[in-house]
């Protein structure tokens, strides 16, 4: 099939037809660059939803519990689960539809699984084309969920609209050193297995240090749930709503789409600058001078990547010998 | 230079075969499901693993909504026969026509040529080495992209 084809089915509701043009947005094929630039005018009606934190915060249980909560609310969710590569053999097991279950053979519901693939920043550059894609074919809700183990994923959850955070009880050290990072970027935290000891603390840690940020207009709420029960997720379903009706509202909804699309942008663009760069042969062999003086401790490694960076415009310039 | 056009670079190394591993039926012992995955992992591909207690249409679903270029059963019960026409009727519903289907587990020598019949191109009993599954994944699997 073809780009067209591809995007005729997929827009007639062929389930077929989305897994195809994931699979090549996924592999970042022509053709899966070509359906993306048919379709993105259409995208914008779904509302996209990070759910991000730290392996065995029990992500994969809120999920599947938020899909079924949205379900019930009458709206069609596409889910896009995301677990890592191994960085020795690029394989990886996808075990998302184990805890996922009832909601796979529910017509309702679209799971995907995404190995990270490692390198490069490109984990965000197709996640935010699968967005797109599962956007298209008109789920109401689409729901992305990352490890929230690095920068690439921390980026993933940016792609959605709303980004919410899921952390435990007895994880005051990790909501320490959230100050910095993850938390700047989430709208909503939830305090999940808030049935385990230390609940409310954890929820009283994270809203003093809400409280001492510097916000624009929306006020991230601090929201406990114990997934596997099913508590207090229609009360975060009603969260996420009233966020998602912030980022369209008169008011803040420019502005807010705007922060988004920045996000995307400014992340495609890191994406394919550093895989246009490393492409380039010369780059490559002058990074393998620079290494071994900086190993030789003749250089630092602060000169060495800037004598790169001044090589650089030379470097993209001049045609590869073949 | 190079061209921003082209996919190479993003492509040329290759996309990584994407796998499902299921457990149709009742029994609940996963153990040989899991060391295939696990291999198969190990030799660079992405596993889809489903877990245990699947229905026929739950496999069929996976296989659609993953987009898998290979799809591998793992039973025990002795309910093949009755489960196997049922899981390639769900996947022919769905028109996928282009999976390479393999399985594993209890699968008495005077039914393998029953399942084969049924469109499985690999039938691996107790006892076998991971990496002539690995190395029938490798050789078998439909591309892409």
């Amino acid at each position: 099939m073809d780009a067209q084809e591809i995007v005729d089915s997929l827009l007639a509701g062929d389930r077929r037809a989305l897994a195809r043009a994931i699979t090549h947005v996924e592999a970042d094929t022509m053709i899966g660059r070509e359906i993306l630039r048919q379709v993105y005018p259409r995208t914008g009606r779904a509302q996209t939803i990070g759910i991000t934190g730290s392996a065995g915060t029990g992500k994969s249980t809120l999920v599947g519990a938020v899909a079924r909560e949205e379900r019930v609310r009458g709206r069609t969710v596409g889910i896009v689960a995301v677990d890592p590569s191994s960085p020795f053999s690029h394989g990886a097991i996808l075990g998302d539809r184990i805890r996922m279950q009832e909601l796979t053979s529910d017509p309702g519901v679209f799971l995907r699984s995404m190995a990270s693939r490692g390198n490069l920043g490109g984990l965000s550059e197709t996640a935010t084309g699968v967005v797109d894609l599962m956007d298209v074919f008109g789920h109401d809700v689409v729901l992305i969920e990352t490890v929230g183990a690095g920068q690439d994923e921390v980026e993933v959850a940016t792609t959605a609209q709303t980004t919410v955070l899921v952390t435990n009880p007895a994880a005051g050290d990790e909501v320490q050193s959230m100050k910095a990072g993850l938390m700047e970027i989430a709208q909503i935290m939830v305090v999940n297995k808030a049935d385990l000891a230390g609940a409310d603390t954890a929820v009283a840690q994270l809203r003093a240090l809400l409280a001492i940020a510097n916000h624009d207009a929306w006020k991230p709420p601090v929201l406990s749930t114990v997934a596997r029960a099913n508590e207090g997720v229609a009360e975060l379903v009603d969260s996420i709503d009233d966020h998602q009706e912030h980022t369209r509202s008169d008011t803040h909804g420019a502005q807010e789409r705007e922060r988004h699309v920045r996000g995307q942008i400014v992340a495609l663009v890191r994406a394919g600058l550093h895989r246009e760069v490393f492409e380039i042969d010369k780059v490559n062999s002058l990074l393998d001078e620079l290494v071994l003086e900086v190993a030789a401790r003749n250089q630092d490694p602060r000169s060495a990547a800037g004598e790169l960076l001044e090589a650089l415009p030379k470097l993209w310039a001049t045609p590869e010998e073949m | 230079m190079n061209d921003p056009n082209t996919t190479s670079g993003s492509v040329a190394e290759g996309r990584p075969i994407r796998v499902l591993i299921a457990k149709p039926g009742l029994d609940g012992h996963d153990r040989g499901a899991k060391v295939v995955a696990r291999a198969l992992r190990d030799a660079g591909m992405e596993v889809v693993y489903t877990g245990i207690r699947q229905t026929p249409e739950m496999i069929a679903e996976a296989a659609l909504q993953e987009d898998v270029q290979v799809v591998g059963l793992s039973i025990l019960s002795g309910a093949h026969l009755g489960l196997f026409p049922r899981i390639v009727e769900e996947l022919t519903q769905r028109k996928i026509d282009d999976v390479l289907l393999f399985a594993g587990g209890i699968i008495p020598a005077e039914d393998v040529s029953q399942v084969e019949a049924l469109g499985f191109k690999g039938v691996f009993g107790p006892g076998t080495d991971t990496r002539d599954v690995i190395e029938f994944v490798r050789e078998n699997a439909p591309r892409r992209v």
